[in-house]
Parts: C-alpha cells; structure tokens; sequence
C-alpha cells in the first residue's frame, strides 16, 4: 500500500471548497490549460478529479489513463450541476461491455 | 474458407490436430472468463451508477452552498482563507485483481480525522464552515467513486479484448483448422487409393 495524494482540476470556484478540505487544488481556465495540468500531476498524484466541463472535451486524452490502475481520474461536477458526461461514459462502457443497457433502458 | 498452407503430410496434421486441441480448449476457457467477469461487471456497475448519483447530488448541493457563502466574503480575504489548508487528505492506493485485471483499491487514510477549518472564525460566514466540512466529509465516498468508476473502465476494456479473443479463436482459428485438417486428410486417403490402384494395374500386367 502506498500513500497517494489527491488532487483537483477545476475552474477557479468549484475547487476552492476542495483546497479548504484538503484536496490540493489546480485551477485551469480552459481544456488546452487542463490538459497540460493534468499531464504534470498525474505523475504526482494518485487520485485526481477533474470537473467535467474540462474532462468533457478531453475525454480521449483521459483514456489513455484506463490502462493502467493510476492515477485514477474521475470526473466531478462543477458548481454549475452535472453536465451528465459521466453518465455517458458509464453508457458507452455498458455497451461496449454487454452490448445492452441494463441501467436506463427506461 | 480459407484453409493454412501446409503440405498434407501425416505429420502436419498431427501437429494441427494438436493445435485444434488446444484452440478448442481454449476458446472453452475464455468464454467461462467471459462469462464471469460479465457477471462482476453488471454487480460493479449497478454499484457505480447508485454511488454516482449520490455523490452528483451532494457535490453539487455543496457547491451551491458553498458559493452563496462566499459571494458574501469578499473575494481577496476568500482567497487567502481557503488557500491554506489545515490538513492534507492521502489515500492508501492498493490493486486488486478482478479475474486478472488490475483495478485500483482505495483506502481513506483516517488518523487524521477532519476537525478545525483552516482559518479563523472571524474571517468567513459559518455557511462557508458547513459547505466545507460537507465537502470534507464527501471525500471518502468520491474516491470510492472514483475506484468504482475506473474499474468499471478497466473492466469494460478488458471484455471488449476477450470478446475479440474469443470470436477470433471460434470463427477463425478453429475453422481453419478443421478445414486443414480435412483437406489433409482427404488428400492422403487419395494417395492410399492412387497406390492401391497402381499395385492392382502392375499386379494385372505381369
């Protein structure tokens, strides 16, 4: 077992609470910013949220990270709610999975 | 169907029947993997999508809460509040083997439990307080999202490289194999009629 850090990627606002708990935080302005961020912390950190209106458009970049066991990314939502992209990635592992969706069939 | 280019000899199709052997089991073998790990997936994901959307509805009733608090604060002293934190929360970052596949395992590291915020009282409106111990508080069950979430990626991964495993291994491999093997053997029980034949023409002859 090793120790592993935690950290967040966000806008400005949404990661401040994180940073007042403990989480370190880095803000990034736009998708280009995140990317490089994420890139320099995932060597650092083992665990590592993103809010989702960045992991979003960087959603093939963050694949790369499914390899390996870590750094775990997760992607969170932001002040403004969820921008149901996790949703969408739980889907598309169901079917590529399954073939079915056994969650929201409905 | 395509059949493997090999000379039809007795010897090759002792080796092909040995590799048919093994296709066969093997195929046998991974589709049981398969199996079960479609069965640990629908069990993690079920999980995944129930912790998922407590955590959704949590994170973002704090963050609410968390910027009304601190629309009343002014930004600089904000800034200089949250910027120093009391405490640095770690996790224990094992890996587990689900049928083969490494997945990460995540443990809350808890000698440090969450008291004091890190500045004064004076500073910052008691709604700020709140947000942040519920943001604290949130942690543990995001990173047991964010095991879930990434060994349900993992997971997936892994099934879609079986599944092609085991279609290769039963619509190639094994046909071609068997349509070797056939081709081999009608080719020699050929030979045997052509040498009977030729032993009856010569035997007549003398």
């Amino acid at each position: 077992m090793v120790n592993g850090k935690m950290a967040i990627v966000g806008d400005g606002e949404s990661i401040t609470v994180f940073k007042a708990a403990g989480v370190s935080a880095f803000p990034a302005e736009d998708e280009t910013s995140a990317k490089e961020i994420i890139r320099k912390v995932a060597k650092e950190y083992k665990i590592i949220f993103v809010t989702e209106e960045l992991a979003k458009p960087l959603a093939q970049f963050l694949k790369r990270f499914d390899e390996e066991p870590y750094p775990v990314i997760l992607g969170v939502p932001s002040k403004n709610g969820s921008s149901g992209y996790a949703e969408e990635q739980l889907k598309s592992a169901m079917e590529r999975a399954l073939g079915v969706d056994i969650l929201y069939k409905d | 169907m395509s059949r493997l280019n090999v000379n039809p000899t007795r010897m090759e199709m002792k080796k092909l029947k040995a590799r048919l052997d093994t296709a066969v089991r093997g195929h046998k073998l991974l589709k049981d993997k398969s199996d079960e790990m479609i069965r640990r997936f629908s069990v993690i994901i079920k999980e995944n999508k129930a912790l998922r959307d407590e955590v959704e509805k949590e994170l973002s009733e704090t963050l609410k809460q968390f910027s009304v608090a601190r629309s009343v604060t002014p930004a600089y002293q904000a800034e200089a509040a949250f910027s120093m934190p009391s405490v640095a929360v770690s996790a224990e970052c094992g890996t587990e083997s689900i049928m083969g596949v490494e997945v990460p395992s995540l443990n809350i590291v808890d000698e440090k439990r969450f008291d004091g915020l890190p500045y004064a009282y004076a500073e910052i409106t008691s709604e700020a307080d709140r947000s942040v111990e519920r943001a604290a508080a949130l942690i543990p069950k995001m990173l047991k999202l964010a095991e879930t979430e990434k060994t349900v990626r993992m997971l997936a991964n892994e099934i879609e490289r079986n599944k092609r495993r085991v279609n290769a291994l039963k619509y190639v491999m094994i046909p071609q194999l068997e349509e070797t093997i056939k081709y081999i053997k009608s080719k020699l029980d050929e030979n045997e009629r052509a040498a009977v034949i030729r032993l009856m023409k010569v035997k007549s002859k003398a």
